[in-house]
């Protein structure tokens, strides 16, 4: 056993850009240890992606390719990759902590009898062996993991945890494998991916944005939010649970699942910053954030941070914002 | 329609939390326990799927005694009877372990649905329902918002990325993983709380199950993260930090 195989992503023709940083925390670990360093994508009709993927500094690429695996399915691709996987019989598999890669890789860790280290935000060599970090509590506290098993270790890494800026560019062969697949074999039937209702707030182009989150604790709390983003020249953005809840549209929502948005300032008001919301804003160029419990996640990325009750706090704040701009 | 809904208990949200004295995991003597909240919704879709189609819902749980008291709620909201898998050493098992005891205990019901959340709160691994589905050969999807049963299969509609979603149609038996939100939680009437007590709880221990691997990946160590940012965090009444606030807006962000 031996090599680290990282596993890419795509969608219409395109690398997720997650797939770099996979790359990135690939090449770490293949220098860290001293072993060939080799990636895959599945699919069909790959040949501008492993045109792409031949420009990197890798021992070997391998494209799977099968007129079955055109659309992603949790089956088509454990099978394909499990084959693969089987006749490289790699030391480490590394993916990027995608959706996609949280429906199929831990069923294909399982084919191997492994479990899928998943989500880490960093990896360091310990003793001839490495230590992932992984969070834990919605990050409010980190781990470290070692893998102990006999087979190959899989680990998923988080969007943003390795830079893909780190990549060296280089040259290498991209071979095709031909994975064993038969219709039968694939149980689900996707359909064609969907938006809904068309966007009618780009997020993405505001300079300010007041965001609100659980700590606002009933609907009927959020005027005062409105009031100070009003002052403030700001657009209302919220946190996935405030628009679950149906108090702000959807197309509101700031996260993995939402906008990502990268204002001049993000004031982050009693979100406490589970991950999935982190991803949409850490991007953001300030980032001011009002929370009752200073061990909250939210600032570990906050640049400026209240401690405190939002309901004394906000509306403090909205008056010396008026005051401030002589209103 | 017969359906199990998995379910996990985890500390309170918002518990304060503190690092055990050997550093290997939290505190639990004076946490408070819930059920994990996307398993919430799991088991919300599955009652609200018996509504519409009839049959069974069976919430089961793998935990210490404490995890009683989350089955009696399960029941109190609907669920017509339970599985408990009494154990102590979960925090020795890996995800594997304890799918293989999930699917151990729950493979001679012959379900044609297994739901549960997507992830759990503590861990936040988002695989337990992934693993359990490939140990029982049944397809699966995950981060589910909506299930529409048919005959001898389902449609459901599976969250991507970016505000992107999918439909995509599947055979029974499968398991779902059901993202959080995507209905509203019913609260327990008195009347459930009264039903629950005569509900049938299957207990298992640990101990009569197959035995476990070893773990393939193990917690070493539990710490505070580091700080990525310097954050300044200003002080004072709520007053005196509106107006320091204000100021570092002006002039240090300058976006007033």
């Amino acid at each position: 056993m031996s090599g680290v195989l990282v596993v890419m992503e795509h969608r219409d023709g395109v690398f997720n850009r997650m797939s770099w940083e996979a790359l990135a925390a690939g090449q770490q670990i293949a220098a860290a240890s001293g072993q060939p360093l080799s990636a895959v994508i599945v699919g069909s009709d790959l040949e501008t992606l492993s045109g792409e993927l031949a420009s990197k500094k890798l021992d070997k690429g391998y494209r799977i390719e099968h007129a079955l695996l055109k659309n992603y399915t949790a089956d088509g691709y454990v099978l394909a990759l499990e084959q693969l996987i089987k006749k490289l019989d790699p030391s480490f598999v590394v993916f990027p902590h995608t959706y996609q890669v949280r429906d199929f890789a831990p069923r294909l860790a399982t084919r191997f009898g492994q479990v899928l280290l998943a989500d880490l935000v960093g990896l360091r060599r310990d003793d001839d062996s490495f230590v992932f970090v992984r969070q834990l509590f919605q990050g409010k506290l980190n781990a470290d993991y070692r893998h102990a098993g006999a087979g190959p270790c899989f680990l998923s890494v988080q969007a943003g945890a390795f830079r893909a800026e780190s990549l060296d560019a280089g040259s290498a062969s991209v071979e095709t494998f031909a994975p064993q697949l038969e219709a039968g074999v694939i149980r689900n039937k996707p359909e064609a991916p969907f938006r809904e209702a068309a966007q009618t707030v780009d997020l993405g182009s505001a300079p300010i944005i007041v965001s609100v989150g659980r700590g606002i604790k009933e609907q009927d709390n959020l005027p005062m939010i409105e009031e100070l983003a009003q002052a403030l020249g700001g657009e209302i953005a919220a946190s996935r649970p405030i628009c679950d809840n149906g108090w702000l549209p959807m197309e509101r929502q700031v996260g993995s699942s939402g906008q990502t948005v990268s204002p001049k300032l993000y004031l982050a008001i009693g979100i406490s910053g589970a991950i999935q919301h982190l991803v949409g804003m850490k991007g953001s160029k300030t980032v001011v954030a009002i929370n009752k419990d200073e061990n909250a996640p939210i600032f570990e990325v906050a640049d400026y941070g209240i401690v405190g009750d939002l309901f004394d706090v906000v509306p403090a704040l909205t008056e010396a914002v008026k005051k401030a701009k002589g209103a | 329609m017969k359906i199990i809904v998995a379910i996990k208990q985890v500390p309170v949200r918002d518990s304060s939390l503190h690092i055990d004295a050997g550093g290997h995991w939290i505190d639990e003597d004076d946490l408070s326990y819930e059920i994990n909240e996307p398993d919430a919704y799991a088991l919300e879709e599955a009652l609200q799927l018996k509504e519409k189609h009839g049959g069974e819902v069976i919430a089961v749980l793998a935990g210490p005694e404490r995890g009683s008291q989350t089955i009696r709620e399960a029941l109190a909201k609907g669920a017509d009877r339970a599985i408990h898998i009494e154990c102590d050493d979960l925090a020795s098992l890996d995800t594997l372990g304890i799918a293989n005891r999930l699917a151990a205990a729950i493979k001679d019901e012959k379900a044609d649905l297994i739901l549960t959340g997507l992830q759990s709160d503590d861990l936040g691994l988002g695989q337990t329902g992934v693993v359990l589905a490939e140990l029982l050969g049944i397809p699966h999807a995950t981060i589910i918002m909506q299930v529409e049963a048919g005959q001898g299969s389902i449609k459901v509609k599976r969250e991507l990325e970016d505000g992107w979603f999918q439909h995509l149609e599947m055979p029974l038996p499968a398991l779902l993983t059901i993202q959080s939100g995507i209905s509203k939680l019913r609260y327990a009437t008195l009347m459930g709380i009264k039903k629950a007590k005569t509900k049938e709880v299957r207990r298992v221990s640990a101990g009569e199950l197959p035995q476990a691997a070893a773990a393939t990946v193990t917690l070493e160590r539990v710490y505070l993260p580091e700080k990525k940012k310097e954050t300044q965090l200003i002080d004072g009444s709520p007053n005196e930090a509106a107006a320091k606030l204000v100021e570092k807006l002006k002039f240090e962000v300058r976006v007033i």
